[in-house]
């Protein structure tokens, strides 16, 4: 009898790999220009393959050891094309691709020599009707047009995968970041380690086979994806909520007021314990969720569980971005202190893949509407 | 492990319970569906006696025992699928949890062979009840702080002194009471851990009634009360140290079964909602969504923080009855605003008392093992080692 919430000792040995590895090479605070070498890096280390079918050149291994990566680097604040392209683009190619369009990309995604980026609806939600995005046939081909304000993109992927309308309902299409008509400007954002670019298609070619999802598959396949990437979201705002302990604790121990260090204060203590439960609660549902969701076919049954994880998760680093600034004093205000790095990401990660309210609404529906 | 075999292990785990109860528990026991939980322990506690041993002869008493004790030796994934099938057949509050996980852990640990023979099977077989002698009206959350008094005399030992907010007393057999050996020691040396009897003339017990307006819990004064030399557990002298163990059983898996109930009790939420059309209040709405969602949270943190631990609390698990209190206080306080002014009125009908239960009963939760401030304390001292 097995106890899925508990890790094996393979998954233990790449958490310990991850987080050495990270420790050392955390890039927030380092120059723009050298997060090229450190996805070089990661892909070395084969963090881009972990949840592509190893025929297609990956190690096939599952979502516990995909969110265990994604936390010891939300952990470390890792700035890196890792969420676009291996939780959102791969996911949906996984999910809602053809086994042409998987086959064509994911061996390149997986090596990490290329990445990518996912356009749904804005805000990355799977909501058909707020798809803007418009694909019409010509000729053997398509022509794009239409724009997505925010992408998630450092500005070199080579390519989105975008869910546009097209004369018989929506399609995901494949399109190079280089292709004709393809316009694309960085953000000027707040959160820096989550750099965002708009994206304006112009009357952009593509040819037949741009179109990548397997017939019948783009709706289930998209609702999925989302409910997956919203895990791994989870899984990334827990290691910044487990961050924001760490270092509240530690410098609540270093700084001396009255006397005594104010670690000692039992408002503080109190703050920091509050802390913990959000956040050991909110690891537990990730890591639970995790293990289900290979089992979890009925998209409302994932999507339900997936709101434990993500409702938890992005209240838990919220709430501890927040008490790390306050209980750093007037360094948490400081651009210098990492609290603020945190406390950026938190909001920024409130807002993606529907904020919590749009998943407890979710729950609510299954619970009381079709009760 | 083969995942696939796993899964039709617990499948036929559960088939097995989900069998037995809806065997067991009906004829002269079908009044005792769903009921006697907390808030409600004066529901017929006669036939709830009986409804232990009925479990006992299930097998279900002490099933996470160890084989070598007389249990099943049941792993975690299987004790919750056990809870969870209870109740959803709807089985009664029970009687024996003080006895069968807070104390037979302990003995199982920390007692000798002879006390594991000795007490052991009347917990298994349910035919004796206990309950536990810590508080005092000085020593709550500062339980070093106690005064009852301990001694040798002969071949028994004796207690004088008092405890107070003792749960189920007035049904027990047994008490387990920490006392003050040593004459003048402070805090937690010279403390001695022992086990009485409780139908003595040495021992009076007082009832006190509660907020619920049941008398759950109960005064019980030790006028010079005895028990043999052989129902000390741990040495005396170092009975702080058994003390804590039991406490750690009790902040850690002994509330399973009751936080199983949590889901009857989100169930009866929703539905009332549903009934009176709170349901189309956003705001009720919202928290009804939240109270789900920290219900799922809770049973991932048990499957997570309990798991391979016999007992002694992981640091993660440290807040593991914090979350668990928390989250039922304010499903608490969600039912009743569920049910308006109508939660104002008391009444026959199962859902609505039952939800009244939660709200007023819920406040206990946070306060008894520990109040919300101690375990707020040890989560900060013991897991993030912050100073004192
Ligand atoms: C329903 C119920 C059943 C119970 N059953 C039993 C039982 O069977 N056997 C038994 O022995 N006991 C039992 N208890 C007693 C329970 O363990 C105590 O009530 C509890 O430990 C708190 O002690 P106290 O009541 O003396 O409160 P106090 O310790 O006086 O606390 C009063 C307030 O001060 C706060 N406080 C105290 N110390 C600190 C501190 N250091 N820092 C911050 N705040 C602090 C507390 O959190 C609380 O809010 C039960 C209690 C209840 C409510």
């Amino acid at each position: 009898m097995e106890n899925a919430l508990l890790l094996s000792d393979e998954q233990l040995a790449l958490q310990d790999t991850a987080a050495a590895f990270l420790a050392e090479f955390a890039n927030a605070r380092k120059p723009r220009d050298e997060d090229a070498s450190l996805w070089r890096r990661i892909s070395e280390l084969g963090w881009p393959a972990v949840q592509v079918p190893e025929d297609l050149g990956g190690l096939a291994m599952g979502a516990v050891e995909l969110a265990l990566l994604m936390e010891e680097m939300g952990r470390r604040l890792i700035r890196s094309p890792y969420f676009a392209s291996v939780v959102l683009a791969q996911t949906a190619l996984l999910e809602a691709g053809s086994a042409a369009a998987r086959e064509r990309f994911l061996p390149e995604l997986a090596s990490g020599e290329v990445s990518a980026t996912l356009i749904l609806a804005p805000g990355l939600v799977w909501a058909p009707d707020a798809i803007g995005i418009e694909c019409r046939r010509e000729g053997d081909g398509w022509v794009m047009n239409g724009e997505a304000a925010q992408v998630l993109d450092d500005g070199n992927a080579a390519m989105a995968f975008v869910a546009a309308r097209t004369e018989d309902g929506i399609g995901l299409f494949h399109v190079s970041a280089h292709a004709a008509g393809v316009e694309r400007s960085p953000l000027d954002v707040w959160d820096l380690t989550r750099p965002q670019c708009a994206w304006r298609f112009r009357e952009v070619r593509l040819a037949a086979d741009a179109r990548i999802d397997a017939p019948g598959k783009l709706d289930a396949g998209l609702a999925r994806t989302v409910s997956l990437a919203a895990l791994q979201l989870a899984a990334e705002q827990v290691g910044g909520a487990a961050a924001c302990l760490d270092m509240t604790v530690a410098y609540t121990k270093e700084r001396v007021q009255f006397g005594r260090p104010v670690a000692s204060f039992q408002a503080v203590k109190h703050r920091c314990a509050q802390m913990m439960v959000k956040l050991e609660t909110a690891r537990s549902a990730v890591r639970g969720v995790a293990a289900s969701v290979a089992r979890l076919q009925d998209a409302d049954a994932l999507a339900c569980e997936v709101a434990v994880a993500r409702v938890l998760a992005s209240d838990a680093y919220r709430y501890c971005a927040q008490e790390a600034v306050q209980l750093h004093g007037g360094v948490g205000f400081t651009w210098e202190y990492d609290p603020q790095l945190h406390f950026k990401r938190a909001q920024w990660g409130s807002q993606w893949l529907g904020p919590a309210s749009r998943w407890r609404e979710r729950v609510a529906t299954q619970l009381l509407d079709l009760a | 492990m083969d995942a696939t075999k796993d899964s039709m292990n617990e499948t036929a785990f559960r088939a097995e319970v989900a069998a037995w109860l809806a065997r067991e528990l009906k004829g002269e026991f079908a009044c005792l569906r769903h009921r006697g939980g907390p808030g409600d322990e004066e529901a017929f506690p006669a036939l709830r006696k009986d409804w232990e041993r009925k479990l006992a002869e299930g097998g279900w008493v002490g099933a996470s025992w160890p084989q070598e004790h007389g249990g099943r030796g049941l792993p975690l994934e299987l004790q919750l699928a056990f809870h969870e099938e209870y109740v959803r057949a709807g089985g009664p509050g029970r009687m024996g949890h003080i006895g069968e996980t807070l104390l037979a852990p302990t003995l199982i640990e920390l007692g000798t062979p002879e006390q594991q023979r000795r007490f052991l099977p009347g917990i298994r077989e349910g035919r004796e009840f206990w309950c536990q002698g810590y508080s005092e009206p000085g020593a709550g959350s500062d339980l070093a702080a106690i005064t009852t008094r301990c001694w040798q005399d002969g071949d028994v030992w004796r207690v004088q002194g008092q405890k107070v907010w003792t749960s189920l007393a007035h049904e027990s057999d047994w008490i387990f009471v920490i006392a003050r050996s040593t004459p003048g020691s402070v805090g937690r040396e010279g403390l001695t851990f022992l086990l009485m009897p409780l139908d003595q003339p040495g021992i009076e017990i007082q009832p006190i009634r509660q907020m619920t307006g049941e008398a759950e819990f109960n005064a019980v004064f030790f006028d010079g009360a005895a028990t043999d030399a052989g129902c000390i557990v741990g040495k005396p002298g170092e009975g702080w140290r058994v003390a804590m163990a039991l406490l750690g059983f009790e902040r850690g898996a002994s509330t399973l079964g009751q936080q199983m109930h949590f889901v009857h009790e989100m169930q009866l939420v929703v539905d009332a909602a549903i009934a009176i059309g709170t349901a189309f209040d956003p705001a009720i709405r919202e928290r009804i969504a939240d109270a789900w969602i920290g219900l799922r949270a809770l049973r991932h943190n048990a499957l997570r923080m309990l798991a391979g631990n016999d007992g002694g609390v992981r640091p993660e698990s440290l807040m593991y009855k914090y979350a668990w209190s928390n989250w039922h206080r304010d499903l608490g306080q969600l039912a009743m605003d569920v049910l308006g002014a109508a939660g104002d009125v008391r009444s026959d009908d199962d859902t609505v008392r039952r939800l009244q239960q939660v709200f007023f009963f819920s406040r206990a939760d946070t306060i008894y093992a520990g109040t919300n401030e101690i375990q707020l304390n040890i989560i900060a001292e013991r897991a993030l080692a912050m100073p004192r």
